[in-house]
This record gives C-alpha cells, structure tokens and sequence, in this order.
C-alpha cells in the first residue's frame, strides 16, 4: 500500500550521496592554501566593517508571520478542492457526476464563509501597514 | 510493533481524504518493482544532470542569440562541450571558506539546496506506461496518490539551503541575498499555492496522473484556467529567482546574493540546484496546465493498448513542452527589467494573492453554475470556462492594470513636487553649469524624477 513511496526514499538517499560524493570529490582534488586576507568575507574589495550576523529589518519577520498564517489556508482549501464536486451534490456522485436536481450550494458557500474570514485578517494586516514596503 | 500499524493507518486516512485515480497498473511482481524503480532512478537521475549541463549551455546560447553574439564556441562542436569544460573548473578551483563562516553548515547549505531539486522531479509523470515483459511500468519514479502535494512540499524545501548559506557565510551580501530570497520564495508560494486550486477543483484529484487524465478528457487547464496559468507562471518565476525577480541576486546590488562567499564545487551545486529548479517549475507548468504527456487534437495517445510508439510519442511531446517553458524563462530575462523590492512584495501580496483567491471562488462558482446549467463535462465545460476567462483577462489587463500598487517611484511623490521636479530637472543642466555643488545636488534628487518622465513615454 505505501509501496509507491519506496522509491521516493530512494531517491533521496541516491540523491543524498551523490550530494555527498560531489563535495567529497572537491575536496579530494583539489588543495587549500589558505591566508588572511584569502579567508576574509567579501565587500566589494574592502577591509569587511564589523560582523555580517547583525540586526536586519523586522519586516522580513513579518513576512515569514504572515506566510505561515496564509499557507495554511491554502492547505487547507486543497482537500476542499478535491472534494468540491461531492460538496456540491447532495446524494454521492454517480459517475463522477452529480444527479440533475441534486446541486447544493453547500460547498460554495462553505468556501464564501472562509474566504471572507480570510479576507478580514487580509485587510487588517493590510491597515496596519504588514503589507507595505518602503 | 506499532510501525506499521501507525504507517497502514496514515495511509487509510490518505486514501480517503485523497481518493486514487484509476491507479495504472504498476508491475505485480515485487522484485519487477525493485528493479524498475532501480532503473527509473538511474535514468531520470542521469538526464536530469544531463539536462541541466546542457540547460546551462542553452541559457548562454539564447543569451548569445538575443544579443546578436556567438555564445560559447570553442568546446566541442558547437560549444556543446562546455558544461563539461566549467564542471571540471570547477572541481579543480580551490575552495575557499570565509573565516567566521558556520563550517558544518557552510557545508551542508549547497546539499540541502542540491538534494529537493533532485527530489521534486521523482513524481512528475514523465509519458504514458511503457509495457515490458514484466508488466506495464509508470513513466515516473514514483506514481504517489499525492503527487502534488509532494512537488510542493519539497520543493519549498529549497529555501533552507539558501537561508543557511547566506547566513553560515557570515557576508552582508550573502545574508541580505539570502533574506530577500526566502521572504521572496514564501511570498509566492501563496500565490503558487492558491493558483493551483482550481485545478484540483476540475480534476478531483492530487494526483498527477489524475490531473492530466482530466485535461486529456475536458482539454487543456490553460483554456479552462487561464487566470490560474498565469498566476502560476509569475509565480513561477518569482520562486525560481529568475529575472524580472533576481533580487536576490541583483548584481549591481549584492553581487551573487546567498552564494557569495561560495566556490568550486559547492557553487556547482547551488548552480545546478537553481535549473533543477527552473526545470521542474517548467514540468510542473506542463503537467497542470499543459495536459503533461498529452498529445493535443487526438485521443490515441490516451488509450489503452500501450506501446513502446506511445510512450516515446508521449515523453518528446512533455519534453518539448518542458522546452518551450525554459526557452520563456531565457527570453524573459533578457526582455524585463528587474522589479524592485517594494514592487515585487506588493505584487506578490497585494495583487497575486487576492486575485488568486478570488479566481478560486470564481472558478467554484462557473462550475456549480456550469453543472447547474446541464454543460456535460468535456470539451463544451472546457470552451465555457474559457469565454469567462477572456473576459476576466480583459477585464484584468484593461482594469486591474493601471499602475497603482506596482507604481514607478515617481508615483509616490506628491503631485505638484513632482511637476516641480520636473520642470527643475529639465532646466537644470544649463543653469547649473556654474555651480557645481548646486547640480550635484540636484543631479542625485532628482535622478528618479528624470527616468519617470522617459518611461512614461515609452509606456506611451
């Protein structure tokens, strides 16, 4: 039953070593002669002012929020996708489709619900300013 | 113990919410299995490097063509030697690590980049079931019941690779690079997300092969859900880094971005990752709105009888669609200017987003109306969605494109400041002739007021 997934696995460990191969195969080959000023990080040619790890702006904080806040909305109106066409019928589908005269709107309108529950959180990031870059 | 009964009962539970499509018979026997998938492996893995050596090539040599240059010549005929060429100077180039710099995770950054892009491509259906002795074998490494499902979860896994290098590097370009990369691909992927909606809503299914059944039978997604297609494929662009959103790696600005500090081997690896990427990004576009392996105006390739014939047909026919979306990627980046950041944010999060949640709930709508209405569900339903979505083309190109959210920087001064700037800007050359730290002044104020009135014109 998860006999198609095996593959997958095996993928990624065949992926994995060949990751590993690759770099090992760098290392190998080639030697490293290191020095001071070879090893320093790179501004453009100048001597590198202060530490690279500083403080950077919070709205790139923001933007992972909010991400995660709307990503998991559009998981969860995945399974609602797949499963439209029943949503929208009363009675189990009859050859994947819907008996005339048994249409709801059950499906739609619990998608309008969410939606418009979205749409509130949507303006109010959008008020307070979460949106916009300057 | 409980394993496997843990693993049976998650697979039930994924079996119900997501329903198989007619599963393509995969080869009983468990060792035809082993061996098939062995080799699937192996071969999609060979051509994928492949591919993406000669994709490197061809970026270089459409670039050439563009410009009216020759592109690389001088490795084999035709330059085809030239993946080769910079893979071996690569593995010869010291490598060098900055001081300061994360080791462990300075090392592990370009695997975790490399290893997903490998990953994403094991579930695309590549053609239609080839027949052996053995049985009939999936054209794909990998038939999962959630096969989309998977391509988005993995391939967002990406990301980690890039945030890791460029903060491992401990370089202020590699870590700003790498800051607007990830705020930049999750800022997409919504839109990516939500643009893929309806066409789980007309295909029923998270399976690829369910999916492109459905377009094989109603027509292609692109007629049916233009809109989405085009969200997709900006968004597309938006998540492979690629020209008119390379902010990540805007070179005038942060030289490389995330891969800065990065050499020899360890940037092949984020170079190959990165057309890996563009690459799957391009097969996924075939495969959901594209009809994947299908062969437009006729039903043979969809029957069946299988043969060797069909799944050659099949597989050129996906890889020539897979081509023609590569080629757009090229020729898109030498046709657009880059956005700049505050645009590409409000494009992805005040435009893309709404908009694919509102054709989402158009598309839902159009197909209770449609079924309401009685349009049986073949290529009438297909041709129905596809007069609704030229009005909403038109509507959204004459309307919805009128340069208030993505604005030129112009746009954000006041009015009358700006006819004043204008007005100074034009005057300014000759009056300023005399005072020099007067015009400098002048020339660094007024440097976006002088493009706007240029653009404008050519927009004109």
């Amino acid at each position: 039953m998860l006999r198609e997934y095996l593959p997958v696995l095996l993928l990624l460990g065949f992926a994995a070593v060949n990751a590993v191969v690759i770099l090992g195969l760098g290392e190998l080959v080639t030697r490293t002669h290191p020095t001071e000023i070879k090893q320093q990080p790179y501004e453009s040619g100048m001597a590198p002012l202060g530490d690279a790890r500083d403080r950077f702006s919070v709205k790139f904080y923001l933007v992972a929020m909010l991400f995660i806040v709307f990503d998991i909305e559009t998981v969860f109106m995945i399974p609602w996708g797949v499963h439209y066409q029943q949503l929208s019928c009363a009675v189990p589908l009859v050859d994947g489709a819907c008996p005339a005269g048994q249409l709801s709107f059950f499906g739609l309108g619990e998608m309008l619900v969410f939606a418009l529950i979205l749409l509130v959180g949507y303006i109010f990031v959008w008020k307070k300013g979460g949106l916009s870059w300057d | 113990m409980t394993a496997p009964v843990v693993l049976s009962a998650l697979a039930v539970d994924l079996a119900a919410w997501f329903p198989r499509h007619d599963p393509q018979q995969a080869p009983e026997s468990v060792y035809t299995f082993a061996v098939a998938s062995a080799i699937k492996m192996l071969i999609v893995f060979t051509l994928y490097m492949l591919g993406v050596a000669l994709l490197t090539l061809a970026e270089r040599k459409v670039s050439a063509w563009i410009q009216d240059r020759r592109g690389p010549n001088r490795a084999g005929p035709f330059g085809l030697l030239q993946p080769v060429a910079d893979g071996l100077k690569n593995l010869m180039k010291e490598e060098v690590r900055p001081a300061g710099a994360d080791k462990w995770l300075f090392i592990i950054a370009p695997m975790l980049a490399f290893i997903p892009a490998m990953l994403v491509w094991a579930v695309l259906p590549l053609a239609t079931p080839l027949p052996t002795p053995w049985g009939l074998i999936d054209m794909a490494v990998a038939t999962l019941p959630v096969g989309y499902l998977f391509m988005l979860a993995v391939s967002s896994l990406g990301v980690y690779g890039m945030v890791l290098a460029g903060w491992s590097s401990n370089n202020k370009y590699s870590l700003l690079g790498s800051l607007r990369s990830s705020a930049q691909m999750v800022s997409y992927e919504i839109a990516l997300g939500m643009s893929t909606i309806p066409v789980l809503l007309l295909a029923g299914n998270v399976s690829l092969d369910a999916i492109i059944a459905q377009q094989a039978h109603m027509g292609w997604n692109v007629l049916s859900l233009t809109v989405a297609w085009f969200i997709f494929l900006v968004a597309a662009f938006a998540e492979t880094n690629r020209l008119p959103f390379d902010l990540p790696e805007a070179e005038a600005e942060l030289v490389a971005g995330y891969h800065t500090e990065y050499s020899g081997m360890k940037f092949s690896m984020f170079f190959i990752a990165e057309y890996a990427n563009m690459a799957t990004m391009s097969g996924l576009m075939a495969a959901l709105y594209f009809g994947g392996w299908d062969i437009p105006f006729t039903q043979w390739d969809n029957e069946a009888p299988y043969s060797v014939l069909k799944t050659l047909a099949t597989l050129s026919m996906f890889a020539a669609k897979t081509g023609v979306f590569l080629f757009l990627f090229m020729w898109v980046r030498w046709t657009l200017p880059r956005f700049r950041y505050d645009q590409l944010m409000t494009l992805g999060w005040g435009i893309m987003l709404p908009l694919a949640l509102g054709y989402i709930l158009v598309v839902a709508t159009a197909t209770l109306a449609l079924d309401w209405l009685g349009v049986p569900r073949d290529w009438r339903f297909t041709m129905s969605l596809l007069a609704l979505n030229v009005v909403l083309t038109a509507l959204l190109l004459l309307w919805g494109d009128r340069g208030r959210l993505v604005s030129p920087a112009s746009a954000r001064l006041d009015a009358r400041e700006l006819a004043r700037r204008r007005a100074r800007s034009t005057v300014a050359p000759s009056t300023a002739m005399g005072a020099p730290s007067a015009r400098v002044l002048a020339t660094a104020s007024d440097t976006e007021a002088q493009q706007a009135p240029a653009a404008q014109e050519v927009g004109a």
